[in-house]
């Protein structure tokens, strides 16, 4: 086979298919062909990069030359300038905000130069629909060592001595998880893998199984030999998800044409399969209990858990539920050592299983941050550096108000807190949580109040009903937001959301109930004057919510400055601005929808907000 | 597809090594011809071709080939850089298809530098 010299790795993670990478796939190869260089450079598809905020996007090995914002029309230039001629392309290279030169290497932009990589370390580098690609990259390696080399126990003692806690949002020490639903007796036990990534905006889990599904198989396989008496694996996933749905059966027949699931696996006599269960999205169904009701077939309801699924789960048999990033760690915990991983992060894991964070988290960067994305990070690292090293800081030079981790059931954070490590127990102590790894940050323009109200609405929507506080008591809750924020609360109200809030969280029965409050109760911690603005003063501070601002427009600027340009009027959909071309305009507040158009659109700032 | 044995991971990935050497950016050796509109017009299309064939005469897989612009050198082109790893790069004028498969023998493959072809060791400072 001749080698090529040129490998461009086109991403196409999800947010790049949406920006049409699979059509700037296919004008590379059209031009790659029309300057005859099909024989020297090669284009592959990868999973997701991870800088999704600059898709879509490519890069070009071996120089690593990392092209952004691509457009079908900037290829043929592309091509023959660095292709044929070794020159790279400077228009279409990253360039730091409020800095001129751009950065040719991805190595060396910071978004990716301080991050770690070992759940993600195969992202951009392999072609996810190749298992041949993930084997070259030491794939399987780890499944081979285990059935040659290692009894069940050890592989066991292996994951309890890393320190490895669950990604999915609860941080339960995977090691003990596996070692209870081991000891438990019973002849037909199975695995679980937890695709239901339902928290908004949050693409941790999509992205490892776009991007490398075979490092969950494996990881799978990897605890089913360690557990013992599993055969069967089942991974779930919501049919939101159908690439991701698509790239593990394809990597699921790979695996078995390969005799790496199925029967007698590298001859060792250890049987496994997996099969795939999709859901149908609801976000309940993301918590243990209520996947492996909705697998059975019955409605996705949680249930108590006074006895663990480790020993009571999939019909009746002790079953072991990890996520996606979880299974993902596993292999490379195998091949690199329980102390290697364990060096990465914060605390002792040696007496204390709950004693510290180890490896890294990925995180899906989102809100008023410069580089939006997917992030892995060391454990221990501070939520400063994540969002002003890694994330660029906030957009267009806005002051940072709050950060929340942990998806919709996250606390904020705010200011004062960011040199907090990124921690499972730091995390809870200051109200919010790990979780699956959400992390959104907002600025000055963003009000606490219409926040809260708004990751309320949506655990409120996800309720699933069973209980009755959760049901009802979240329904409330967020009825006395919706007046807070139309500006007819009343003192007792801050006083009722926290007795609301802990009930909810102590008298529900899973984790979406018990966590659901958590933006509620952080926002009134640490940002209660704004909430105070809103019930005393009716006043928006951050001049959000609707019902308490009004639009005016300043006559005298209006005629002066912007000669009466009309174009507010022009754009009104209420068609509640009155004046003409090169007379005064003024709006009238019986008709004004308060959309903003006017105020954004208004070039000489006559419009302020009152 | 045939089931695996435990020795055929070691295969597979040996026949991918070529391609994950150019991913990974982490040869052993990297050679880059300079393709400047100067390069090219003095041969360096051939100069590459060459080299490109000499890897896969010899299967090689941990050697990088990548190209580049117009070192500023125009009336020596066509030219190539050498670079073992750890080492510093050499640069190579008046390439002819001979001269680079001595190169390669002899510089890439055995790590000897073939003196009579040099023109220069080390890179230009970059302010």
């Amino acid at each position: 086979m001749k080698p090529y010299r040129i490998q461009v790795m086109v991403c196409s993670g999800t947010g790049c298919v949406s920006n049409h990478a699979f059509e700037i796939k296919e004008a590379l190869e059209k031009e790659i062909s029309k300057n005859n260089l099909q024989a020297e450079a090669e284009v592959i598809t990868t999973g997701c990069n991870g800088f999704c905020g600059a898709g879509p996007l490519a890069v070009v090995q071996p120089d690593g030359i990392f092209y952004q914002l691509l457009k079908v029309s900037d290829i043929p230039h592309l091509v023959q300038e660095h292709f044929l001629k070794g020159r790279p392309v400077k228009k279409l290279m990253y360039v730091p905000p409020e800095e001129k030169t751009p950065i040719p290497k991805m190595s060396e932009i910071p978004f990716f130069a301080d991050q770690t990589l070992i759940a993600l370390r195969n992202r951009g580098m392999i072609d996810p629909e190749k298992i041949e690609d993930y084997i070259a990259r030491g794939g399987y390696k780890a499944l081979a060592k285990v059935l040659t080399s290692m009894k069940p126990d050890e592989v066991l003692a292996e994951i309890k001595a890393s320190g490895l806690r669950g990604r999915g949002g609860g941080g339960f020490p995977t090691g003990v998880k596996w070692e209870t639903c081991k000891k438990t007796h019973g002849d037909t036990k199975y695995v679980i893998c937890n695709a239901d990534e339902g928290d908004p905006g949050a693409f941790m889990d999509r992205s490892i199984i776009e991007g490398d599904p075979h490092s969950v198989i494996e990881g799978m396989l990897i605890g089913a030999y360690a557990i013992e008496n599993v055969t069967q694996g089942y991974i779930y996933v919501r049919m939101q998800y159908p690439l991701a749905i698509r790239r593990f059966e394809i990597a699921i027949k790979q695996a078995r044409e390969y005799g790496l699931l199925g029967e007698n696996i590298f001859d060792k006599g250890f049987n496994f399969d997996i099969e795939i269960r999709r859901g149908a999205g609801a976000f309940v169904c993301g918590e243990s209990t209520a996947l492996m009701a909705s697998i059975e077939g019955r409605p996705g309801e949680p249930r108590a858990k006074y006895i663990h699924t480790v020993e009571r789960g999939l019909w009746d048999k002790p079953t072991c539920l990890n996520n996606v990033e979880t299974w993902a760690n596993v292999p490379q915990i195998i091949l690199r050592g329980a102390k290697w991983f364990s060096s990465i992060g914060t605390g002792d894991v040696s007496v204390d299983a709950w004693g510290g964070s180890k490896g890294t988290k990925v995180f899906s960067l989102a809100g008023k941050v410069g580089n939006t994305g997917l992030v892995e990070v060391p454990m221990g690292i501070t939520l400063r550096d994540i969002i002003f090293k890694i994330g660029g800081g906030i957009k267009d030079g806005k002051k940072l108000k709050a950060v929340q981790t942990g998806g919709p059931s996250g606390g904020f954070i705010p200011e004062s807190m960011l040199d907090l490590p990124v921690d499972y127990e730091e995390l809870t102590k200051v109200g919010s949580m790990m979780g699956s790894g959400g992390m959104l940050v907002t600025d000055e323009d963003n009000c606490m109040v219409d926040m809260a109200k708004y990751f309320l609405s949506f655990t409120q929507d996800e309720s699933c009903g069973k209980c009755v506080p959760c049901r009802e008591g979240t329904k409330r809750m967020l009825d006395i937001l919706d007046n807070i924020t139309m500006g007819k609360g009343k003192e007792e109200d801050l006083v009722m959301l926290e007795e609301l809030s802990s009930l909810v969280v102590e008298s529900s029965l899973c984790a979406l109930g018990g966590s659901a409050p958590n933006p509620v109760l952080t926002t009134l911690k640490y940002f209660r004057e704004e909430y105070e603005a809103h019930v005393h003063q009716k006043i928006c501070p951050a001049h959000v919510c609707k019902a308490l601002i009004t639009y005016v427009i300043d006559e005298n600027v209006c005629l002066e400055v912007g000669h009466g340009c009309d174009v507010c009027r022009k754009q009104c959909v209420d068609k509640a601005i009155i004046g003409e071309t090169k007379q005064t305009h003024r709006i009238d507040l019986s008709k004004c929808g308060k959309c903003g158009i006017c105020y954004d659109v208004c070039k000489f700032n006559a419009i302020h907000i009152e | 597809m045939a089931k695996l044995k435990i020795e055929d991971l070691e295969k597979i990935a040996e026949q991918a090594k070529s391609k994950m050497t150019v991913r990974e950016g982490a040869g052993r050796a990297k050679i880059t011809v300079h393709m400047g509109t100067c390069g090219i017009a003095a041969g360096a299309r051939k100069i590459m071709d060459t080299f490109l064939k000499e890897l896969e005469i010899n299967k090689v897989h941990d050697v990088i080939i990548t190209s580049t612009g117009c070192a500023g050198l125009c009336n020596k082109e066509p030219m190539v850089t050498i670079e073992l790893k750890g080492q510093a790069p050499v640069k190579y004028i008046e390439i002819t298809e001979q001269k680079a498969k001595k190169i390669f023998s002899d510089h890439v493959m055995k790590g000897k530098l073939v003196q009579e072809y040099a023109y220069a060791i080390g890179s230009e400072k970059i302010l």
